[in-house]
């Protein structure tokens, strides 16, 4: 079959706008509850008189900006509005059958988030460009790891052993990088590493049809067992030869990283962030603008049409499971010689399954995925922040949980239409 | 009659084409089921002998005699095979019979901790086998465990009951919080159609905060101490001991007749019927009139229980109080135990003694030998990988096929 066939008909069916069935209130009814939330707790019942102080520059800044403070009540009653008011033009598009457009539950996120932290910094101040530049070192795992996981449920294939792969990755680049001398080299070995524990993914699932998530769940617990096996034995008894990676610095973009805010945030880190904004945008053009993007999509969507069109379903996914465990296995470097330097027990400690999470709240879309995984990392880095601050208005431990909340809301569809791709899961048996 | 669902889709596969060939995926499945003990058995040595390499060549008794291999290959070979043997050796020691005692009750003693280990593993692997009957891949029984410790123990170190009322209320307290825990994907996955896969991910993280933040609260806390560890539960509450200088506790004969019960009502009850058909055939079920939605939930309720009585047992049988690590991955353990009992309860019991040793063993493997235990956790990934592709070891080993399935589905695979 020739390529022409594979390309033609095939549209986005996200984008369909049918008058069949009911519409969906859903979206605006959560946001329009979690928006009188937000305007009576955040606003009307904040200290009345206190001031939230942001700390927009550090002291070794080029330029510097006053700190901004804002009436604490004045503010969160302002994003309350505003949350309520998204919640009303969603509202307004689905009783005109339209889809709510994706920046709407972005912007509401984000104004839901500033109303909790003035609220929560009531009274004293907090370093706003250090919580950012912390969020996104936080989330690049969680951004390599939903990266990986989209690529292989969009071509059908569901992966559970994220985790497995971040952990794979993390090890061998700290072990690869202490035996070379140079975290460079830990780079390479990291998708490699990724890339076997996917292999045996794409082996048990796409060859032997063994169940997915049955594969996902044990490989995860053979990732765990063997780097905790060779830590113990190996890592720990010789810690200067095998375990003492080194790390990667800071790399600070000329020019950019001089901006306030953006400048640190963005262009002050390390090798691991810069690649992932390249992954990332890559991956959305290809996924969406290539060949390659549409014949995955169609393994993904309908495996069979796919088949009909010439496209040899079952070697497209094994090609993406493993492509895929290169990403996580790359993402799990940023653990060993992108932060810490050294590689520890269980390291990961199930950000491969938030990963997971952050795919949904993505809608497997990368750029969702992006801003879902710095909402994550958001979250964690506030908690740690606000802790050292001691501002925490509430247990940190419940704070933690509101993204993996998120996660539950989005999945049973009470904040718009998630929808998987159609064929994933489904072993596909060319009959 | 257990893997039955190779494809977790919703669209049910067709068993048999327009011209009656079998599917490929109805193959395999039969394949699972017909999977005979020989395979079990193989997957096992498989296991052990694969984790053998892993310790042999991490080991630096085997490293240096490595390092001049080609003028004395003897020295290598030998401190391999003791390195090996060594190990596995304190393995069985410490899980079964330990020769070195002279009377029979403490060279047995090993084999109560087996079983001491398998006990939670029993009900926890129960929990994710109903749920997988059904269809459902409980994933949150860790979470579920963590939720039934902790109403047991509460209930367990806050009220003060006679004899045997007390434990008894405070394992139903623990059957309570496992089924209310599981209840969630159930319901939601009944009414909005959520993945139970990603919801009971999000509730294991959810359940650890919960416990954590409970333990920071005055009620949970245990008098003078500032880390999160809760107070012991009273003696009336605590599962007594079934065989001395072990912690086998009565918690065993309680997951035994809930292995009694949930045989009872996945084989013989309507309840069990409808979890069965659910899990086979969702469209099927539908159309023969029962509820899908109401069977996930109900699924769900009894997963939920079951690893609350695991979370019950550990609680009030092996710890005596309640703390972060009460779980311990036991919740992820059960999915192993649970794949390799093939989801029949007896299997599910015969699986969990198993990696009982597996993990009563490992600990006096570590002490004498100084392998970490974490092998322990290479074998059981290992044995299941092998159980869930049988037709991996049929190759390796060069079996026939069973008579049920002539084509392997190592050959038609490659043609797909």
């Amino acid at each position: 079959m020739s390529v022409d066939t594979a390309s033609a008909p095939s549209a986005p069916p996200d984008e369909a706008v049918t008058r069949v069935g009911k519409r969906n209130w859903k979206t605006p009814i959560t946001l329009g509850v979690l928006g009188l939330f937000a305007l009576i707790v955040f606003g009307f019942l904040a200290p009345p008189g206190e001031e939230s102080t942001f700390r927009i520059t550090r002291a070794t800044d080029f330029v510097q900006i006053e700190p901004i403070s804002v009436s604490s009540q004045v503010a969160g009653i302002a994003l309350g509005v505003l949350c309520l008011v998204l919640a009303a033009y969603s509202f307004v598009r689905i009783r005109a059958w339209q889809p709510v457009p994706l920046w709407v539950p972005l912007t509401f996120g984000l104004a839901f988030v500033f109303a909790f932290l003035t609220w929560t910094v009531a009274g004293t101040s907090i370093p706003l460009t250090n919580l950012l530049q912390g969020a996104i070192a936080l989330a690049v795992p969680l951004v390599f790891g939903a990266m990986c996981g989209l690529l292989g449920e969009r071509s059908g294939v569901i992966n559970i052993a994220i985790e497995g792969q971040l952990l794979a990755g993390a090890f061998l680049s700290g072990v690869v990088a202490s035996l070379a001398g140079s975290p460079w080299f830990g780079l390479i070995a990291a998708p490699i590493a990724g890339m076997l524990v996917a292999w045996l993914l794409a082996v048990f699932t796409v060859k032997y049809f063994v169940n997915q998530i049955i594969v996902g769940v044990v490989l995860n617990v053979l990732v765990i067992g063997v780097t905790n096996f060779l830590y113990s034995q190996v890592l720990v008894p010789n810690r200067e030869q095998w375990n003492a990676p080194g790390r990667f610095s800071d790399i600070p973009i000329p020019g950019l990283s001089k901006i306030p805010i953006i400048g640190p945030v963005l262009f002050n880190q390390n090798i691991i962030v810069y690649v992932m904004y390249a992954t990332v945008a890559v991956l959305t053009i290809a996924l969406f603008r290539s060949r390659w993007g549409l014949r995955t999509r169609a393994v993904g969507e309908h495996p069979q049409a796919a088949d009909t069109a010439g496209i040899r379903v079952n070697s497209v996914r094994f090609r993406n499971v493993v492509l895929a465990g290169a990403l996580s296995g790359f993402g799990g470097a940023f653990y060993t010689i992108g932060s810490t330097g050294a590689f520890g027990r269980e390291m990961t400690a199930g950000q491969g399954f938030i990963a997971l999470a952050v795919m949904i709240l993505g809608r497997w879309h990368p750029i969702g995925a992006l801003f879902a995984a710095l909402l994550f990392g958001f979250v964690l880095n506030l908690q740690s922040v606000l802790g050292l601050a001691g501002a925490a208005p509430f247990s940190s431990q419940l704070m933690l949980m509101a993204p993996y909340l998120v996660t539950i809301i989005a999945v049973a569809g009470f904040a718009g239409r998630v929808r998987a791709p159609a064929a994933e899961g489904i072993p596909y048996i060319k009959s | 009659m257990s893997d039955e669902r190779s494809g977790t889709g919703t669209t049910p596969e067709p068993a048999t084409d327009q011209l009656g060939r079998e599917g490929i995926g109805r193959r395999f499945i039969r394949e699972l089921q017909g999977g005979d003990w020989l395979v079990t058995v193989l997957a096992v040595v498989l296991a052990l002998a694969i984790a053998g390499v892993l310790i042999i060549v991490s080991d630096p008794r085997v490293q240096e005699p490595a390092g001049y291999f080609f003028s004395r290959p003897g020295d290598t070979l030998s401190a391999a095979w003791n390195s090996v043997s060594d190990a596995y050796a304190a393995l069985f020691s410490g899980s079964i019979i330990d020769f070195s005692e002279y009377s029979v009750g403490r060279a047995l003693r090993p084999f109560a901790n087996t079983l001491e280990r398998a006990t939670p593993l029993i009900a926890a692997g129960l929990a994710f086998a109903v749920a997988f009957r059904a269809g459902l891949f409980n994933i949150g029984v860790e979470g579920q465990i963590m939720l039934g410790a902790t109403f047991a123990a509460f209930v367990g170190f806050t009220f003060d009951l006679p004899v045997v009322l007390h434990v008894t209320v405070a394992v139903i307290a623990g059957l309570i919080g496992g089924a209310l825990w599981a209840g969630i994907p159930g319901v939601l996955k009944a009414t909005t159609g959520a993945h139970e896969v990603i919801v009971t991910i999000m509730l294991n993280n959810v359940a650890r905060l919960l416990l954590l933040y409970l333990l920071t609260k005055e009620a949970f806390q245990r008098a003078g101490r500032q880390d999160p560890i809760s107070p012991f539960v009273g003696e009336n509450a605590t599962l007594g001991q079934l065989f001395s200088g072990s912690r086998l506790h009565v918690g065993l004969l309680v997951a035994l007749v809930a292995t009694f019960v949930v045989a009872w009502l996945l084989n013989r009850s309507t309840f069990g019927f409808q979890i069965r058909a659910v899990g086979l055939n969702p469209s099927a079920a539908t159309t023969a009139g029962m509820s899908v939605g109401r069977t996930y939930v109900f699924a769900f309720l009894l997963a939920g229980a079951l690893a609350g009585l695991a979370g019950a047992s550990e609680a009030l049988g092996t710890f005596h109080f309640l703390e972060p690590g009460i779980s311990g991955g036991l919740g992820f353990d059960a999915i192993t135990v649970a794949l390799l009992g093939r989801s029949q309860p007896w299997g599910v019991v015969a699986a969990a003694v198993l990696f009982g040793a597996l993990r009563a063993g490992g600990g006096r493997m570590q002490a004498a030998t100084g392998t970490p235990v974490d092998i322990v956790l290479v074998v059981q990934a290992l044995i299941v990988l092998f159980i869930v592709a049988p037709a991996l070891v049929r190759a390796i080993f060069r079996l026939k096929e069973p008579k049920t399935g002539p084509v392997a589905v190592a050959t038609a695979g490659s043609e797909a």
